[in-house]
């Protein structure tokens, strides 16, 4: 046994006033990204000094940076996934691009660099992506649809919002200054120690992830504590929207399973900066637990990404099939089964390390005993439809979408679940077309379904349904040809990460895959043409009623957008679809409920605590990532004064007066009776009319 | 209240007017706040709540530490061993000293339930005193085996081993600075709800520190040592 | 699209059942690949790339039965029931019935409970562990596979010779595979032949191949390490057992020995490397590697951060 050499960067022995970081650190050699890197940033410059030369900086700072307004922030979540779902969409076009020119050439990445690319990908769509989309969907409805103000710990919410940006900001960082991790987006030891990775990539990645994992964390006490503490009167258990269950599950998950990342990232930290042992490849360090722990946080995240998609299509598919969920019940016991079952499923990642057959047996079964609460929500979906009156609008063609492909790829995974298929599939391109097949079609769709959904509620106006239902067609169009070819390439045993192959018979399938990447573009173009003339249409598209799809739950009750407090008065919820009833009273009645008696209304103040929280957070991550040791210690001082500060002010709320609220409300009210007056019965029998005379 | 009494007698005699075809709308009829019936919980319960959610993730944090700990048991690559270097002594040492501490908070937190701020001050005080005892403790056990020949870079067991006691004893240190901010605030602001609030989940951070501490001298030191 | 679930109750045995959806399982994966050609995990040239794609194609099978009726049912229904169609009867009190729900779960438990069978029995006969039964009279042949950055390492114990990125087989003799990384962790898989296994510094792993039929396979890592991982693939070939006394005794003739300090040559960092041989081999040398008693290999070079690291010989 030999020793390990002296490899650990100490503290105590940095000389250097800027640790690691030299002018070696900017690739000026490496034109790609040093190109890519410099636009990004010019960008962030030409953006940031528009908003300050046009006088916005106050205006953002007031109302968005500093908000602590669920609604505000579930928004920010939202656009900042869909920035980082552009990065990541990126780094997959240089991918299939580098493939389909890569039979026996080099491409035009070499390997350190493509590295670096396939790790960025799945690091930023996971993280970076997919999780700020649906904790954004979740921030903006949730508390909505509980009939609710806020959320439990508003401050913290913001805190959270600000760490996850962190940490996005911290791995572009990596495009410019240094490199990224080139080992993985899981970083499997003894590849991502010191020895095999001694570059600072891995470090950026490892504390990216700490620090938005912290604002995982808190999101997920946050939303714990606000489904199961705060809701409207009257909203027991089984009167919730499904989407709240799905989010009560989702982040459940996250309060068990993000502590294990942050314990099994922080143990390979430890190995990589102090020199500890864990995971090495000497003094006894054992790599199979990374590989355990990793897994054991990875499939429940799985999880925590797909079931607040699976509650955004229960909602969609309702509302535009004009019916209730059917089987409302047995969705919420699918929805808490998949919950408790993703813990028990983590060894099948690993088939192939020869853990024997019962064991392998065991975690083959309970991976597609999964499956089951998943196909009971398929069936569900079904005969929500079924005797419904479907309108084809673009969420519901999402949802649409949706279904028919996750369930592919639901028979696909299930596949990889029987040990000796897993023999020959793991790790091949058939199992990269496999979860892209369940994320894409399950989370990305459900993130488009719930943005198109819930867009009005935002902004007041709808999204355009033409460029809305091509971006679908597109989507879809993209989705099949890239990934049927990567299931044939699986097929053809080519595995995955591959910088260059020599096998003639993979090229057609590869080069095939790319094509499908031109078809994703197009719908990229699609999507932002939408945006475009959703905003420039946006009077003939306006939402007045604040109902644009003739909703079932509480958050179409509300203004669109709605007002800072959401509700004038708690709604009182006396069933399962709290809005439809009063809806239906309404028009039954031909007039509104009674006016309520007004009072004022507290709300939390806006607070700088998790933009400053965060500031801190990036110069502690980055100076940690350089060595930079004074900093660190700067950074974490700041922080600990942060804290201070916060826990010392004495005002945290601030009084809405009654007169404020009665005047906003009282503006809703009449643009409701309005329409009450003039369409809503003659909507009403359009659609309902047959249930009366039959 | 009042609020809570005006729904109970505006509620539609019939339970549920959209009948769903499967029951009343469910769940259980009580009038508590918090419990869907009675609208969002107090923010005492709340806060309380959301803490206890925090704890738990955290225990959870120390279950991998623990795991890890117990894989890398005999990865000892052919140094020193636990039992070779563990000093019961210290350890039961720095066992009471961490219960007593334990048992100051509780009566910290029974004078600032009687708002006497003295004693709450008094008795917060004495928790940190026996806290940072602990922590002298450990650093010098800490320093012993290392001198011995037993640091974390030593052996995987070691690195674990240090892991989730040195994880412990971050806990403490940052557990102590909240303490300083925490008498602080009783001093300069007096009971106020939020601070009372703050109380209760200083509270529970340091008895959940001592149940983990019990858990790592059971299965660390104990269990270690038998083997 | 052979059988729908009726049909398959009404089979007459089990086994019948399981070809019908072998069928359907192929044609399925045909349409996918259009693979009749192509040399992929579907056409297996030895019993345990046969017995793994047998499974996967049951389980394909067994799935479509269940899928593919789902999938139509679903197009049906979300299209008949358009808002638009006058025809389809509205039903929006249709939301709950304790009779469609037992249907709704029975249906995928039914369809795991049967594949979770399939499972079991799989994962028991098809461990990698598991000798293969064969009719040679032979004993298998013990190959030791020692996966390095970034090439494999064949040393053939009971011969004493070895082999880079060759693995020189005689078909139709069971081959039973020990194996271990020098440095980060591989797959070592040769999809016609079947299973892959990893390879993990510190630890040994085992595997059992048989080629039924003489040939060139392919074989590659399945798991990503590091810069040279593209490199990182390599020939087996399987030829008639007297061709492979021939081929030990040609190997024997020359070529480089493979003792502790050919073998710290070999452990240093290298790309794409071209298959060659050791005219001896130091059998003692891979227990030691799995012992941890030889260093691991180095790792890229040390020192620079950013992007001024890059691995030795590669890129």
């Amino acid at each position: 046994m030999s020793a390990e050499p002296a490899r650990a960067c100490v503290p105590w022995a940095a000389a250097d006033m800027l640790g690691k970081l030299t002018w070696n650190a900017i690739p000026f050699d490496q034109p790609i990204p040093l190109a890519a890197g410099s636009l990004v940033f010019l960008v962030l410059i030409a953006v940031i000094a528009w908003v300050i030369i046009r006088g916005h900086l106050p205006y953002l700072w007031h109302e968005w940076i500093t908000s602590v307004d669920h609604k505000r922030i579930g928004v920010m979540y939202t656009i900042l996934g869909l920035v980082m779902l552009l990065r990541g969409f990126v780094d997959a076009i240089m991918m299939r691009s580098q493939q389909a020119f890569a039979f026996h050439a080099g491409g035009y990445l070499p390997p350190e660099h493509y590295d670096q690319v396939f790790s960025a990908h799945g690091t930023i769509m996971i993280f970076f992506a997919a999780m700020p989309l649906m904790i954004g969907l979740m921030n903006f409805a949730v508390p909505l649809q509980l009939g609710v103000r806020d959320v439990a710990f508003p401050t913290f919410n913001s805190t959270s919002f600000w760490l996850t940006a962190t940490g996005a900001l911290l791995v572009n960082l990596s495009l410019v200054v240094g490199e990224f991790s080139r080992a993985m987006w899981l970083p499997y030891p003894p590849l991502s120690e010191l020895r095999y990775s001694p570059g600072v990539g891995v470090d950026y990645y490892l504390w990216a992830l700490q620090i938005s994992g912290v604002g995982t964390l808190l999101t997920g006490i946050n939303f714990v504590t606000t489904i199961l503490k705060i809701r409207a009167p009257g909203m027991s258990y089984l009167r919730m929207p499904i989407f709240c269950w799905t989010a009560l599950a989702t982040n459940l998950l996250i309060i068990a399973a993000f502590p294990v990342l942050t314990a099994t990232l922080g143990m390979l930290l430890l190995d990589r900066y102090v020199g500890f042992h864990f995971f090495t490849n000497s003094a006894g360090g054992n790599m199979m637990m990374f590989v355990n722990l990793i897994w054991a946080w990875g499939h429940p995240e799985v999880y925590i990404l797909v079931l607040p998609a699976f509650g955004i299509f229960s909602e969609v598919i309702s509302t535009f099939s004009g019916k209730p969920l059917f089987g409302y019940r047995s969705m919420v016991a699918a929805t808490m089964f998949i919950c408790l079952v993703s813990f028990l499923v983590w060894l099948h990642h690993f088939f192939t390390m020869g853990a024997g057959g019962n064991v392998n047996a065991v975690f083959g079964i309970a991976t597609a005993i999964i499956a089951v609460g998943t196909g009971v929500k398929i069936y569900n979906w079904m005969f929500t439809m079924y005797g419904g009156r479907i309108r084809f609008t673009t969420p519901m063609l999402w949802a649409l979408a949706f279904v028919l492909t996750f369930t592919l790829g639901g028979m696909t995974g299930v596949l990889l679940s029987v040990p000796p298929a897993d023999f020959q599939l793991h790790n091949s391109m058939f199992l990269v077309a496999h979860f892209h097949n369940v994320i894409i079609a399950g989370v990305l769709f459900g993130a488009f379904a719930g943005i198109t959904y819930w867009f009005p509620k935002a902004f007041g106006f709808r999204l355009h349904e033409g460029w809305g239902k091509a971006a679908v067609v597109l989507t879809v169009a993209g989705f099949y040809t890239t990934f049927v070819p990567l299931y044939a390439l699986g097929l053809l045993g080519m595995t995955r990460r591959l910088q260059s192959y020599d096998v003639a018979a993979w090229r057609p399938w590869v080069i095939a895959a790319g094509a499908g990447i031109i078809v994703f573009c197009g719908a990229l173009a699609c999507q932002v043409m939408q945006l475009v003339a959703s905003i420039r249409q946006r009077e003939s598209l306006r939402d007045l009623t604040g109902d644009p799809w003739n909703g079932r739950s509480l958050e179409w009750s509300t203004a669109s957008p709605p007002p800072a407090f959401n509700y004038a008065v708690l709604p009182n919820v006396e069933g399962e679809e709290p809005y439809w009833q009063i809806k239906r009273r309404a028009i039954e009645t031909q007039q509104l409920a009674a006016e309520p008696d007004y009072k004022p209304i507290e709300m939390p103040r806006n607070s700088p605590t998790g933009f400053i929280t965060a500031f801190f957070c990036t110069v502690t991550g980055f100076a940690l990532i350089w060595h930079i040791w004074w900093m660190v210690g700067l950074g974490l001082l700041g922080a600990y004064v942060v804290f201070v500060w916060f826990a010392w002010r004495d005002r945290d709320e601030e009084v809405i007066p009654a007169e404020e609220v009665a005047r906003v409300d009282r503006a809703r009210r009449r643009v409701r009776a309005q329409w009450l007056a003039h369409n809503a019965r003659e909507e009403w029998l359009a659609v309902h009319g047959q249930r009366e005379t039959a | 209240m009042s609020e809570v009494e005006a729904l109970r007698h505006t509620r539609s005699p019939a339970l549920d007017p959209y009948k769903l075809g499967h029951g009343a709308g469910g769940g259980r009829h009580d009038y508590a706040t918090g419990h869907g019936e009675g609208g969002p919980a107090s923010k005492r319960v709340i806060v309380g709540y959301g803490f206890w959610l925090f704890l738990l993730s955290d225990i959870v944090l120390f279950s991998c530490l623990f795991a890890a700990h117990a894989v890398l048991q005999t990865a000892t690559a052919g140094g020193p061993t636990g039992p070779q270097l563990f000093d019961p002594r210290s350890v039961a040492l720095e066992t009471a000293c961490l219960l007593t501490s334990s048992f100051t908070c509780g009566l910290s937190a029974v004078a600032a339930g009687a708002r006497n701020r003295l004693w709450t001050e008094v008795f917060l005080f004495a928790t940190g005193v026996f806290g940072l005892s602990f922590l002298l403790l450990e650093a010098h056990d800490f320093a012993g085996m290392v001198a011995r020949g037993a640091s974390p870079q030593t052996s995987a067991f070691w690195s674990s081993f240090f892991a989730v006691v040195g994880c412990h004893g971050c806990h403490v240190t940052a557990g102590l600075l909240w303490l300083g901010t925490m008498m602080a605030q009783v001093f300069f602001k007096g009971f106020r709800p939020s601070i009372m609030r703050r109380l209760v989940c200083f509270n529970l951070f340091w008895h959940m520190l001592d149940i983990i501490w019990v858990a790592l001298f059971t299965i660390v030191y104990l269990i270690g040592e038998g083997r | 699209m052979g059988k729908s679930p009726a049909e398959a109750r009404d089979g007459a045995s089990s086994g019948s059942f399981l070809r019908a959806s072998r069928c359907a399982g192929v044609l399925l994966l045909c349409v996918v690949s259009l693979a009749g050609c192509a040399k992929g995990i579907l056409q297996p040239e030895g019993p345990v790339g046969g017995a793994d794609s047998k499974i996967l194609l049951d389980a394909v099978g067994i799935m479509s039965a269940i899928v593919v009726p789902t999938i139509v049912a679903l197009v049906v229904i979300a299209w008949w029931f358009r808002a638009s169609n006058t025809r389809a009867r509205y039903q929006p009190d249709f939301v709950y019935s304790g009779r469609l729900e037992i249907i709704v779960w029975a249906i995928p438990i039914l369809v795991i409970m049967f594949l979770g069978g399939l499972t079991w029995i799989g994962a028991h006969e098809l461990d990698p562990y598991v000798p293969i039964q064969s009719s040679a009279k032979d004993p298998p042949l013990d190959v030791q596979v020692i996966s390095l950055d970034w090439k494999w390492l064949f040393i053939y114990p009971q011969q004493r010779v070895a082999s880079v990125n060759e693995l020189v087989i005689p078909a139709r003799t069971p081959v039973h595979f020990y194996l271990t990384s020098a440095s980060v962790m591989n797959q070592f898989f040769v999809p016609q032949l079947g299973s892959m296994i990893a390879t993990m510094n510190g630890m040994q792993t085992q595997l059992f191949l048989q080629a039924d039929h003489r040939g060139d396979y392919y074989g590659v890592s399945a798991q990503f390490s590091g810069d040279g991982f593209s490199g990182m693939h390599f020939i087996v070939h399987a030829v008639a057992p007297a061709d492979f006394q021939h081929w030990v005794a040609a190997t024997r003739q020359n070529g480089p020995v493979l003792d502790r300090n050919g073998y710290f040559d070999l452990l240093r960092d290298s790309c794409d490397v071209r298959p060659f041989t050791y005219r001896s081999a130091d059998p003692s040398l891979f227990a030691a590697v799995v012992r941890r008693q030889l260093p691991p290999s180095s790792g890229p070079s040390v020192g620079r951060a950013g992007p001024g690291v890059r691995a030795v010989g590669c890129g």
